[in-house]
C-alpha cells in the first residue's frame, strides 16, 4: 500500500540508509530473558569489528552490570540472526558474519533467566 | 463517553456558579440521579436531561442565559439541543 | 415583529449564513484537499452542529473562564501552593506533561487552524476554527500554570526546544506530526474521535486526578477550566464520524482504517500515562489497568457498539491492549529508569508501600516479572551502584518507543515485528505498528529517530554529555535519580524535613 498523498506517487525520503551513519552500522542486540536492559540495544560500529571484540568487549561492558554477565560461557551462548539460528564466526569480522545495517541478534545463554528467574 | 443505550448526563464543577444549575435540573429532571466525585457533580439520565432558564433565574435570583452553562460545563454525554429558553441533552434511540 | 433574533435565527446568521457560493473561483481550487483522501462528501449542509455557540458568546464565556483561571493561578502563587503538594517526586509528572503534552494543545491549535480552512462546509470549518482557538487556550493556560513550577523545581526550563530534540518526547511529537502531515479528514478522525472522545479520558483523568489528590491545586485549575472546552471537542469528534459515514458508504472502510491506526498510536502514546498513574503520584487515584478497565473496556466497548449501526467495528488489536494493560506502565517505567541519565526528569525505586500497592493492583503480574527488579535495583542503589544503561535502545519505527513491550501471551519475550521497504529494513514493537508502517512507508521511513539521529551525528555529538547539552538539560540537576537531585535536597529543606540528600541547585552532590 502506498500513502495517500495530494502530489501524486509520493516518494519519501528514508532518514536512516547506511550512508548516513559515517561508515559504521547501525544494528541490533538483545540478551534474551534480561529484561533488565529494557530493550535491545541498538550500536553502531564499522563492519569491519571482529565479531569477538563485539563479544568479549562491546556486549559485556553493555551488559556488565548484571550479576549474570559474569556467568556467561560465550561458548555455549546461542544466536539467532533475524530470527534464524546462527552461529557466529568470532574469528570473523562483522559484515562476515552477515552482520549488517539493521540486522537484529539475539542471544541466550543457557541457564541465565534473569534476577530470581524472572527474565529480569 | 457513550454509556448503556440511551443514557446521557451532565457532569458540572461543584462550585458556587453551578449551584443554582444543579438544584434547577434536580427540580426539573425528576428521574435523574445525582452523584458526587471530587469537585464534580455528575448527573445521569435516560432519555433526556433539560436545564430551563426559568428554573436556573429562581434558584439564583438574576437573568441567566443557558449559554453560561459552559462556564461550569465539564463534560456530557447526549446530543446537545440549545433553545433560548433551555439547554437539553437528549438520546433517543 | 421581533426586534431580537432567537438563538437558532442568531447562530444561522452568524454561522452559516456568512459562508458563500463562490462565483469566480471553483470550489476545488478553494478548497484543494478535499478529494485526495477518498471521502466522498456530497451534502455539507447535512453538518449537524454540535452547539450552537455564536462567535461573541464563545469570547464572552471563555474570557469568564479565563479570568478565574488566572486569579486562582495568582492565588497559587502568592502562597506558594507549590509547597502543598504530596511531596516532590510529583513534580516529575508536570515535567512529563508539560515538555509532552502542552506542546501537542499548541499543534492541535495549529492541526484546527489548518484544516478549519480546509473543509469545504461551514459548520465544520467554524467548529474547527473554534477549536482551534480552544487549543492555543490551553497551551497558554498550560504554560502560565506550570511556569509558577519552573520558578522553584527544575526540567521545565525550555520545554519548547526539548519537545523537538529529546529521545522520549519524540514519541508524542511524532503522533501529531502523523495527524497533521495527514489530510484533514485523517487528522479530525484522528484527533477528534480517536483521540478527543474515544480516549480523552485515559490522558485528562489521570493528570488532573492525580493534581487533585496530590495536592497541586494550579493545574486541577487548569483542568476544570479546559476540561468545558473538551465536551465541545467530544461532540465534535462523534459528529465527525458520524457525517463522514452516513455521507457515503465508500467512506466506511477507509474511516475504519483510520479508527484501527490511530486507536494504536493513541494506546502506544498513553503508555507515558500509564506509568504516571502507577508510578509518579505519590497519592495514587487508580492504577493503569483500572482506568482502561473503565474507560476504554466499558466506555469504550459500549461507544463501538453503539457505532456497530453506520458499519463500524472495535479497533483492531484491541485484544491485545487487554493483556497489555497488566505491563505496559511497568515496562515503561523501566525504560527511563535504565535512561534516567538522559531524561530531564527523575526517576526512583518506589517505596515498600508502594510496592505494595502495585502488587495489590496488578496480582497477575507484578511479582512475578517486575519486583525482582525493583528490589535488585533498590539493593544496588544502596550499594551506591545506581543503575544506568550504558547503551542506547532500539526503537520501533511507527510509535518510536524503546523496545520494551513483551510478545503477546509472553511477557519474558520482547516482541519483534520487521519489515523490508526499498532497501532498508525497519523494525516495530508490534503487529499494530508494523501494519501503520506498511500501510504508508513512503511516510514512516522519514520518521525522525533520535537514536538513530545521534548516531548519524545529528545530536550535539557522540558522548552522553554532548547530546545532553543539545537538549539543553543540565546534566547533574534535571536528570538522574530523585535521590541525588537538587529538587529532592530543596524540598527537603523548603519543608523542613531534615535529611537533606540530594544535590545542590548547580549539581554538585551534597556530602
Amino acid at each position: 500500500m502506498a500513502v495517500k498523498a495530494i502530489i501524486p506517487d509520493y516518494q519519501g525520503t528514508a532518514l536512516d540508509p547506511v550512508e548516513n551513519f559515517h561508515g559504521n552500522i547501525m544494528f541490533h542486540v538483545n540478551w534474551e530473558k534480561h529484561l533488565m536492559f529494557c530493550a535491545p540495544l541498538a550500536m553502531a560500529m564499522p563492519p569491519d569489528t571482529p565479531f569477538s571484540q563485539l563479544v568479549e568487549g562491546t556486549l559485556t561492558e553493555a551488559y556488565g552490570y548484571h550479576p549474570d554477565m559474569a556467568r556467561v560461557d560465550w561458548q555455549t551462548v546461542t544466536w539467532t540472526r533475524d530470527h534464524e539460528p546462527f552461529e557466529p564466526d568470532f574469528n570473523a569480522t562483522l559484515a562476515e558474519n552477515g552482520v549488517i545495517h539493521r540486522t537484529l541478534l539475539r542471544f541466550t545463554a543457557p541457564g541465565l533467566e534473569g534476577i530470581a528467574g524472572s527474565a529480569t | 463517553m457513550a454509556e448503556a443505550k440511551n443514557m446521557v448526563y451532565l457532569a458540572l464543577q461543584n462550585n458556587e456558579d453551578a449551584r443554582g444549575i444543579i438544584e434547577a435540573i434536580e427540580e426539573d429532571n425528576p428521574h435523574a440521579e445525582i452523584n458526587h466525585f471530587p469537585a464534580m457533580v455528575k448527573i445521569d439520565a435516560k432519555g433526556k436531561l433539560v436545564v430551563n432558564k426559568a428554573t436556573v433565574e429562581e434558584k439564583i435570583g438574576r437573568e441567566w442565559d443557558p449559554q453560561e452553562i459552559h462556564v461550569s460545563l465539564i463534560s456530557l454525554s447526549g446530543n446537545v439541543v440549545e433553545e433560548d429558553d433551555s439547554f437539553a441533552v437528549v438520546r433517543d434511540n | 415583529m421581533s426586534k431580537k433574533l432567537n438563538l437558532r435565527e442568531r447562530y444561522q446568521r452568524m454561522t452559516r449564513d456568512l459562508a458563500w457560493e463562490p462565483t469566480y473561483q471553483s470550489k476545488k481550487d478553494i478548497y484543494p484537499q478535499m478529494d485526495f483522501e477518498g471521502i466522498k462528501i456530497h451534502d455539507w449542509d447535512k453538518w449537524e452542529d454540535p452547539f450552537r455557540l455564536t462567535m461573541d458568546s464563545y469570547w464572552k464565556y471563555q474570557a469568564e473562564k479565563e479570568k478565574k483561571l488566572y486569579s486562582i493561578i495568582d492565588a497559587f502563587a502568592q502562597n506558594n501552593g507549590h509547597l502543598n503538594v504530596t511531596d516532590a517526586r510529583y513534580i516529575n509528572a508536570l515535567k512529563l506533561f508539560l515538555t509532552g503534552v502542552s506542546p501537542l494543545e499548541y499543534a492541535a491549535h495549529r492541526g484546527f487552524a489548518m484544516v478549519g480552512r480546509q473543509f469545504a462546509g461551514v459548520g465544520t470549518q467554524v467548529a474547527c476554527q473554534m477549536q482551534s482557538i480552544d487549543e492555543l487556550r490551553h497551551v497558554q493556560t498550560q504554560v502560565h500554570t506550570i511556569s509558577h513550577y519552573n520558578k522553584y523545581f527544575n526540567g521545565f526550563h525550555d520545554f519548547r526546544h526539548m519537545h523537538d530534540r529529546v529521545w522520549y518526547l519524540s514519541v508524542p511529537k511524532s503522533f501529531f506530526d502523523d495527524a497533521m502531515s495527514a489530510g484533514p479528514f485523517e487528522f479530525i478522525t484522528a484527533i477528534s474521535f480517536s483521540f478527543e472522545y474515544v480516549l480523552t479520558n485515559l490522558l485528562f483523568m489521570p493528570f488532573m486526578s492525580g493534581a487533585a489528590y496530590n495536592g497541586d491545586m494550579a493545574t486541577v485549575t487548569f483542568g476544570f477550566s479546559a476540561q468545558s472546552d473538551e465536551s465541545r471537542h467530544m461532540t465534535l469528534g462523534l459528529e465527525v464520524i458520524k457525517f463522514m459515514v452516513e455521507q457515503d458508504p465508500d467512506n466506511i472502510p477507509i474511516v475504519q482504517g483510520w479508527i484501527d491506526k490511530w486507536f494504536w498510536r493513541g494506546y502506544r502514546l498513553l503508555t507515558l500515562v500509564g506509568m504516571m498513574m502507577d508510578y509518579m503520584l505519590p497519592k495514587r487515584v487508580m492504577s493503569w489497568r483500572e482506568a482502561w478497565e473503565i474507560y476504554f473496556e466499558q466506555n469504550g466497548g459500549a461507544l463501538f457498539e453503539d457505532l456497530e449501526r453506520y458499519g463500524l467495528r472495535m479497533p483492531k488489536y484491541w485484544e491485545q491492549t487487554i493483556e497489555g494493560k497488566d505491563h505496559i506502565s511497568h515496562q515503561a517505567w523501566s525504560i527511563f529508569y535504565n535512561y534516567t541519565h538522559a531524561a530531564a526528569f527523575h526517576t526512583w525505586i518506589p517505596e515498600d508501600e508502594e510496592l505494595d500497592w502495585l502488587s495489590s493492583k496488578y496480582p497477575d503480574t507484578f511479582d512475578k516479572y517486575y519486583r525482582p527488579r525493583y528490589e535488585h535495583w533498590r539493593e544496588q542503589a544502596e550499594a551506591g551502584n545506581r543503575f544506568y544503561n550504558p547503551t542506547l535502545p532500539m526503537l520501533c519505527q511507527t510509535c518510536q518507543i524503546p523496545m520494551g513491550f513483551t510478545e503477546p501471551g509472553d511477557p519474558t519475550t520482547i516482541g519483534f515485528r520487521q519489515s523490508d521497504f526499498e532497501d532498508n529494513r525497519y523494525h516495530f514493537c508490534s503487529d499494530g505498528c508494523k501494519d501503520i508502517f506498511d500501510n504508508e512507508p513512503q511516510k514512516y521511513c522519514q520518521a525522525w529517530m533520535p537514536v538513530h539521529q545521534i548516531y548519524q551525528g545529528n545530536c550535539g555529538g557522540a558522548t552522553v554529555p554532548e547530546v545532553l547539552d543539545w537538549y539543553h538539560l543540565k546534566f547533574g540537576i534535571d536528570n538522574f535519580d530523585y535521590a541525588d537531585s537538587p529538587d529532592r535536597k530543596n524540598w527537603q529543606a523548603w519543608k523542613g524535613l531534615g535529611d537533606e540528600a540530594g544535590a545542590d541547585q548547580e549539581g554538585e552532590a551534597a556530602a
